[in-house]
């Protein structure tokens, strides 16, 4: 079956790819391993993390929207309180996605199915491993605010066109949760550490914005809540989602844009200390 | 042979080695896991690293691999640095590693197809050799099952067939049979030893002198990170130990106060906590000499020197402890 070995020249070429030891340049190989493992696993897993902010959206937006009646949205308008709620539990939506899968789906394959040890000994680098599954934690995101915007669509809760914008604008959000949460994951040795990170998701979720506007808390707390990432989806989204713009869209923008940056070479930089030192 | 080649016109030159390492060293804190190895692979050659668990084997082969960056030394590997080049080296290299880590959420097959993408490698040319090395590894009608349905001696077979799909210019192979069974064991071996014969270089470790008497053209062994001796194992038997081996157990309390009355048989005499060794040319006559000054072993055996005799004298420790 390989006869041809022994009478092949045992020299081989450098590379000349620039990041030739991080990266070789097939991220598509771990993408795709990474949809053909979860294609079999449990659809009812799955779709939990989507139903979720469905769930609040019925019981908050319609619920206990009708006592509330309208609010200030962005630019000044009333708007029903379930449009309010919508573009931030769709940016809750990107984020449980991508926080899921680049969270503890990336702990136990990262402890304990020893998958990145494997792909390493392969001519993969750790920049493709870490981009491969921060897309695959993206996809889920991206999956979970399409099914969400339409969930918003059927509900009547899309008044303008800008609104589309949402689904790539979710995809940003995803993404930066997705890179940012590999990062984090990486440094977690146990199962205790890994709870910190509900610890700190629950309280982000409620208090970023979410369900009422940031004006309520006193500054302090207004500006650790500025901080979170959660908080910039929201307004992003809300912006899109009433189709009002200011200049702070592009602060948001640059916030995820940092934290995909940052999650990437934090990642690479832990698998490439973990499994090539 | 073309009529044009050189080769006739030109001193018969020794291929270029495969793997060269000189005074290698992988230090973790101030503790020397590898203290300054060297040796030379040449292609197609079965060359083994014999040494007990610690011994610093498998740093070595991680090292070769580039997934574990030296502390001091030269490596080449086919002409590269895996320190700086990794991911070209590792493209053609074979990776059995010392535990299995297939992967579980894919079947069999998937798992020799996936990984061969890892390499970049076409589609086109992984479903056939897929199905060849599932063929080769005797998994043809587990190709559908899942991994945890297979056995300890059917995942290793498949992760040396995984080991193939890039089909490696060099085979690393980490511990292959240590925890199987002797008749997977057996399998496995007859399978690395067709590698062998169609040419692939394999590197492999082992704490087991059998494994490395049978798959080893040739070896170095190792304790503390140094190579203590190096050879094929017919040499280092002939050459650290007698052609013959008498084992005599007194019981364990009486090995070390017989020892003694048993000076002058053979060449040399080695007392275990369980055994006496008594190392001579011809077994036999040593343990007839035993009986006529009257001892009384429970048990005696007469055997072959093997690598075992030839760790145990260059180190004064069995290989397995």
């Amino acid at each position: 079956m390989s006869q041809h070995i022994a009478s092949q020249p045992l020299r081989l070429e450098p590379s000349r790819r620039p990041l030739g030891s991080l990266y070789a340049g097939n991220v598509r190989a771990v993408f795709s391993r990474g949809v053909k493992a979860t294609w079999g696993t449990n659809w009812a897993i799955m779709i939990s993390g989507f139903v979720e902010p469905v769930l609040y959206l019925v019981a908050m937006g319609i619920g206990l929207g009708s006592l509330i009646g309208t609010v200030t949205g962005p630019g000044g308008a009333e708007i029903g309180y379930a449009n309010y709620i919508a573009p931030a539990l769709l940016a809750v939506s990107a984020m449980n996605g991508a926080v899921y899968d680049s969270t503890w789906n990336v702990f136990f394959k990262l402890n304990f199915a020893k998958l990145y040890e494997g792909m390493l000994y392969t001519s993969l680098g750790p920049l493709d491993v870490a981009l491969g599954e921060i897309l695959l934690a993206l996809l889920r995101g991206a999956l979970y605010a399409t099914g969400f915007t339409a969930v918003m669509g059927a509900m009547g809760l899309i008044t303008s066109p800008w609104a589309l914008l949402m689904i790539p604008a979710a995809v940003v959000v995803a993404f930066g949760f997705a890179s940012f949460g590999m990062a984090i994951t990486s440094y977690m040795k146990t199962f205790q550490q890994m709870d910190w990170i509900n610890f700190i998701m629950l309280p982000m979720f409620l208090f970023s914005a979410t369900f009422y506007p940031l004006t309520v808390y006193p500054e302090p707390i207004q500006w650790l809540i500025q901080a979170l990432p959660l908080w910039h989806g929201v307004e992003m989204l809300r912006q899109l989602s009433a189709g009002v713009f200011t200049g702070a869209i592009w602060i948001h923008l640059l916030y995820f844009l940092v934290m995909i940056v940052l999650g990437l070479i934090l990642t690479t930089g832990r698998l490439r200390k973990l499994f090539l030192n | 042979m073309p009529q044009t080649s050189l080769s006739h016109r030109l001193p018969q030159q020794a291929p270029a080695a495969v793997i060269t390492a000189r005074d290698v060293v992988k230090t973790y804190g101030d503790f020397n896991a590898v203290d300054g190895i060297s040796f030379d692979v040449q292609p197609g050659e079965s060359f083994g690293l014999l040494g007990p668990n610690g011994a610093g084997k498998s740093t070595t082969m991680r090292m070769i691999g580039g997934v574990s960056q030296r502390t001091a030394g030269e490596l080449s590997i086919m002409g590269l640095d895996p320190d700086q080049h990794g991911p070209e080296v590792r493209a053609h290299l074979g990776v059995v590693p010392q535990q299995d880590n297939l992967d579980e959420e894919l079947k069999v097959r998937d798992n020799l197809i996936v990984y061969g993408r890892y390499f970049g490698l076409p589609y086109s040319y992984l479903r056939p050799k897929a199905d060849e090395l599932l063929e080769f590894a005797q998994l043809t009608d587990k190709a559908k099952a899942k991994v945890d349905a297979l056995s300890g001696g059917m995942k290793r077979r498949l992760t040396i067939a995984r080991s193939l799909m890039n089909d490696p210019k060099v085979l690393l192979l980490d511990e292959p049979t240590t925890g199987l069974d002797p008749q997977a064991r057996h399998i496995l071996w007859d399978r690395l030893f067709r590698l062998k014969e169609a040419g692939v270089t394999l590197i492999l470790t082992t704490h087991y002198m059998d494994e490395a008497e049978q798959l080893c053209d040739r070896l170095i062994v190792v304790d503390k990170g140094k190579i203590m001796a190096e050879g094929s194992p017919a040499a280092l038997i002939r050459e650290h130990s007698t052609r013959e081996v008498l084992e005599l157990r007194f019981g364990s309390e009486r090995n070390t106060t017989v020892a003694p009355e048993l000076g002058g048989i053979g060449e040399r005499l080695e007392t275990l906590p369980d055994r006496v060794l008594i190392y001579a040319d011809d077994g036999e006559a040593a343990l007839e000499q035993v009986s006529n000054r009257g001892l009384r072993p429970i048990t005696s055996l007469v055997r072959r020197s093997s690598l075992e005799d030839v760790f145990l004298r260059l180190t004064g420790r069995s290989l397995i402890d």
